[in-house]
C-alpha cells in the first residue's frame, strides 16, 4: 500500500515483537546452538571444555551400555504412551460426554492433583508401594501374601510413575477432541444400522484421532527426559536418556558428552514432530 | 425392561471406571496427607506412630524449608510477570502486524513446548555458566520465564482468533492514541486469555523440577528441597507444607475461577 502505512506500523511492531524475539534468540536459540557446538568438543583432565572439533562423543554414544538405555528408554516411553491412551480414552470420553452439571468440576478434578509438587507425589507412590507401604499392608491383611512384596525399582514402577505424571497431557487433547464430536453423526451411524463397535472404529475413532496424536506426542517425548521418576521409582534399574544426560552434567562432569546425548533427544523430538505434522497434526493443539 | 437394566449397568460401570481413575490420581496425595499427621520422629519417617499435628507446628520452625517456599513464590511471581508482559505484546503484535520471519518466531516458541525439559535445562546451564551470570534467583527467574512465555502467547492467541480488529480502528478514529487504545480496548478484551496464560505460567513455575535443577546454583526452591530430602526420607513437615499449598491453591483457584467456570458451563 502506501509508504505512510508501512512507516506507521514499523515502530509498534518492533516494540511488541522485539522483546520476545530477543528473549527467544538469547535464551533458546543461542543456548541450543551452543549445546550443538559443545557436542563436538572434548574435556581436559580438569573437566574444562576444549574447543577443538572431535567426534569422540558421538562415537561414545554407540557404546553398547548406552544403546541399551536408549532401547529401554524408548520401551518405557512406548509403554507409557499406550497405557495413557488406554486409560485416558474411555475416561475422557465419559467426562466429555457427560450431560451432568458437574462436567466442569469433573474436569477440574483431573487438574487438582497437579497442584501438589510432582516430586512429592512420586515419593507418595514410593511410600505406597514400598515394603512397609499401604499396599503391602493391605495385601498381608487380606492374606494374599505372607511377607511384603518388593514392588519398587522395577521397570513397571517407572512406567507407573510416568503414566501418573503425564496422564493429564493425554486427557486434555482427548477431552477437547471428543467434546467437538458431533452427536448427530453418532445417531446417523446407528440409524444406518451400525453396531456399537462399528460406530466406534469407523466414526468416533477417526474423528478423535487428532487428540490421540497430540496426546501421544505430549506423553512420549517428556518420558524420555523425566530422570527424577526413574530415579525415585526405578532406583537405577530403569534409567531413561534423561538420566544419562543428568549424570554428565552433574556427577560425571563431562558436558560435551552430555551435550551429545541431548542431541539424541533433540533429533527424536524433531522426527516425531515431523511425523505428527505429516499425520495432519496441528501444532497449536500441543500448546495448551 | 432389559434395556433399562442394561443402561443402568452401563452407567454403573462408567461411574466405577471414572472413580478408579480419580483414585489413581489422588492416591499419592492421600498418602502424603496421611503422613503429614504421622507422629514419627525417626528417619525415613515411614512407620506410623499415631496421629499428631506436631509436624504442622514444626514446619514453622524449619526456616530453610520456609525460605525455599518463599523462593518458589518469588520466582513464580517474577517469571509470571515477565512472561505475561512479553507474551501479551508478542501475541498481539504477531496477530496484528505482517512481517518477515514470523514462522521462525513460531518455531522458536514451540521449542520449549515440545522439547524434553532436560534439554532446555542443560542448554540454559551452559549459557549461564558461559556468560558468567551467577546461578541463583536471577537465573531461575530467567529460566522460568523462558519456558512460560510460549504458553502465555498460545493462550492469548487462542482468544485472538475471534478478535475483531475494527473496534481498535473505531477507537483510533474517535481520536484515541495507539497506546491508550492498547490499554483501554485491546487489553480488556484479551483479559481472560492473559489471565489464563498467567495462571498457567504460575503453576508451571511452582511445580518445575527439571529446569530449576540445572539453573539454581545454591538457591533452593521448594521442589528442589523435596528432591534433596528424598534421599534421606522426606520429613513430614514437607508433607504438611504440601498439604497447605494444595489447600491454598484450591481456595485461590475456586474463588477466581468459579465465575469463569460457570460461564463456560452455560455456553456448553
Amino acid at each position: 500500500m502506501t509508504k505512510h502505512n508501512f512507516r506507521s506500523n514499523t515502530l509498534p511492531s518492533v516494540i511488541m515483537v522485539g522483546p520476545v524475539v530477543l528473549w527467544l534468540v538469547f535464551f533458546i536459540a543461542i543456548p541450543l546452538l551452543y549445546v550443538a557446538v559443545m557436542s563436538f568438543c572434548s574435556i581436559d583432565e580438569s573437566y574444562n571444555i576444549v574447543f577443538r572439533f572431535t567426534t569422540v562423543n558421538y562415537k561414545r554414544l554407540c557404546d553398547i551400555n548406552y544403546v541399551q538405555i536408549y532401547g529401554q528408554s524408548i520401551l518405557i516411553a512406548v509403554l507409557t504412551t499406550i497405557v495413557c491412551i488406554l486409560l485416558a480414552y474411555p475416561f475422557s470420553f465419559l467426562i466429555a460426554r457427560t450431560t451432568s452439571k458437574s462436567k466442569a468440576f469433573l474436569y477440574m478434578l483431573v487438574i487438582i492433583p497437579f497442584w501438589t509438587n510432582s516430586l512429592i507425589r512420586i515419593y507418595g507412590w514410593r511410600t505406597f508401594l514400598g515394603t512397609s507401604g499401604w499396599l503391602n499392608m493391605l495385601l498381608m491383611k487380606i492374606g494374599l501374601v505372607d511377607s511384603p512384596v518388593n514392588m519398587l525399582f522395577k521397570r513397571g514402577t517407572t512406567v507407573l510413575g510416568m503414566v501418573y505424571c503425564l496422564f493429564p497431557y493425554m486427557v486434555l487433547p482427548l477431552y477437547t477432541a471428543i467434546e467437538k464430536l458431533d452427536k448427530s453423526l453418532l445417531e446417523a451411524s446407528s440409524d444406518l444400522g451400525a453396531k456399537g463397535p462399528q460406530t466406534f472404529f469407523r466414526v468416533i475413532l477417526p474423528l478423535t484421532s487428532s487428540g490421540i496424536f497430540s496426546g501421544s506426542i505430549m506423553v512420549f517425548i517428556p518420558t524420555l527426559g523425566y530422570f527424577f521418576v526413574s530415579d525415585i521409582l526405578g532406583g537405577g534399574n530403569s534409567d531413561v536418556i534423561g538420566n544419562l544426560i543428568e549424570r554428565q552434567f552433574q556427577s560425571g562432569n563431562n558436558w560435551p558428552l552430555g551435550a551429545a546425548l541431548s542431541i539424541i533427544l533433540i533429533v527424536i523430538t524433531l522426527l516425531l514432530v515431523k511425523l505428527y505434522q505429516k499425520c495432519g497434526g496441528d501444532m497449536e493443539s500441543l500448546g495448551v | 425392561m432389559r434395556r433399562k437394566t442394561k443402561a443402568k449397568l452401563k452407567k454403573g460401570l462408567s461411574v466405577v471406571y471414572c472413580s478408579l481413575i480419580y483414585l489413581f490420581l489422588f492416591l499419592p496425595i492421600f498418602v502424603i496427607a496421611a503422613n503429614s499427621f504421622n507422629a514419627t520422629t525417626t528417619k525415613p519417617y515411614l512407620t506410623w506412630k499415631g496421629f499428631s499435628l506436631m509436624w504442622y507446628g514444626k514446619l514453622f520452625d524449619n526456616t530453610t524449608l520456609l525460605q525455599s517456599f518463599g523462593n518458589t513464590m518469588a520466582i513464580a511471581f517474577a517469571s509470571t510477570a515477565i512472561s505475561v508482559i512479553i507474551g501479551t505484546l508478542a501475541a498481539v503484535g504477531m496477530y496484528k502486524y505482517k512481517f518477515k520471519g514470523k514462522s521462525v518466531i513460531d518455531a522458536l516458541l514451540y521449542i520449549p513446548v515440545v522439547i524434553p525439559e532436560i534439554v532446555l535445562g542443560i542448554s540454559l546451564l551452559t549459557l549461564f555458566s558461559n556468560v558468567n551470570i551467577p546461578r541463583g534467583m536471577i537465573t531461575l527467574i530467567l529460566a522460568h520465564a523462558t519456558f512460560s512465555i510460549p504458553f502465555v502467547v498460545f493462550n492469548i492467541r487462542a482468544r485472538l482468533s475471534g478478535y475483531d480488529n475494527s473496534i481498535e480502528e473505531a477507537s483510533m478514529d474517535l481520536g484515541a492514541s495507539r497506546i491508550s487504545t492498547f490499554f483501554n480496548i485491546t487489553l480488556p478484551v484479551l483479559a481472560p486469555g492473559i489471565f489464563g496464560g498467567g495462571v498457567l505460567a504460575f503453576t508451571l513455575s511452582i511445580d518445575d523440577v527439571i529446569i530449576s535443577y540445572f539453573t539454581n546454583g545454591q538457591t533452593k526452591t521448594f521442589p528442589l528441597k523435596v528432591m534433596e530430602s528424598i534421599k534421606s526420607g522426606v520429613s513430614p513437615d514437607i508433607n504438611a507444607l504440601s498439604v497447605l499449598i494444595l489447600l491454598g491453591t484450591m481456595a485461590v483457584v475456586f474463588i477466581t475461577q468459579s465465575g469463569i467456570l460457570n460461564k463456560k458451563d452455560r455456553r456448553n
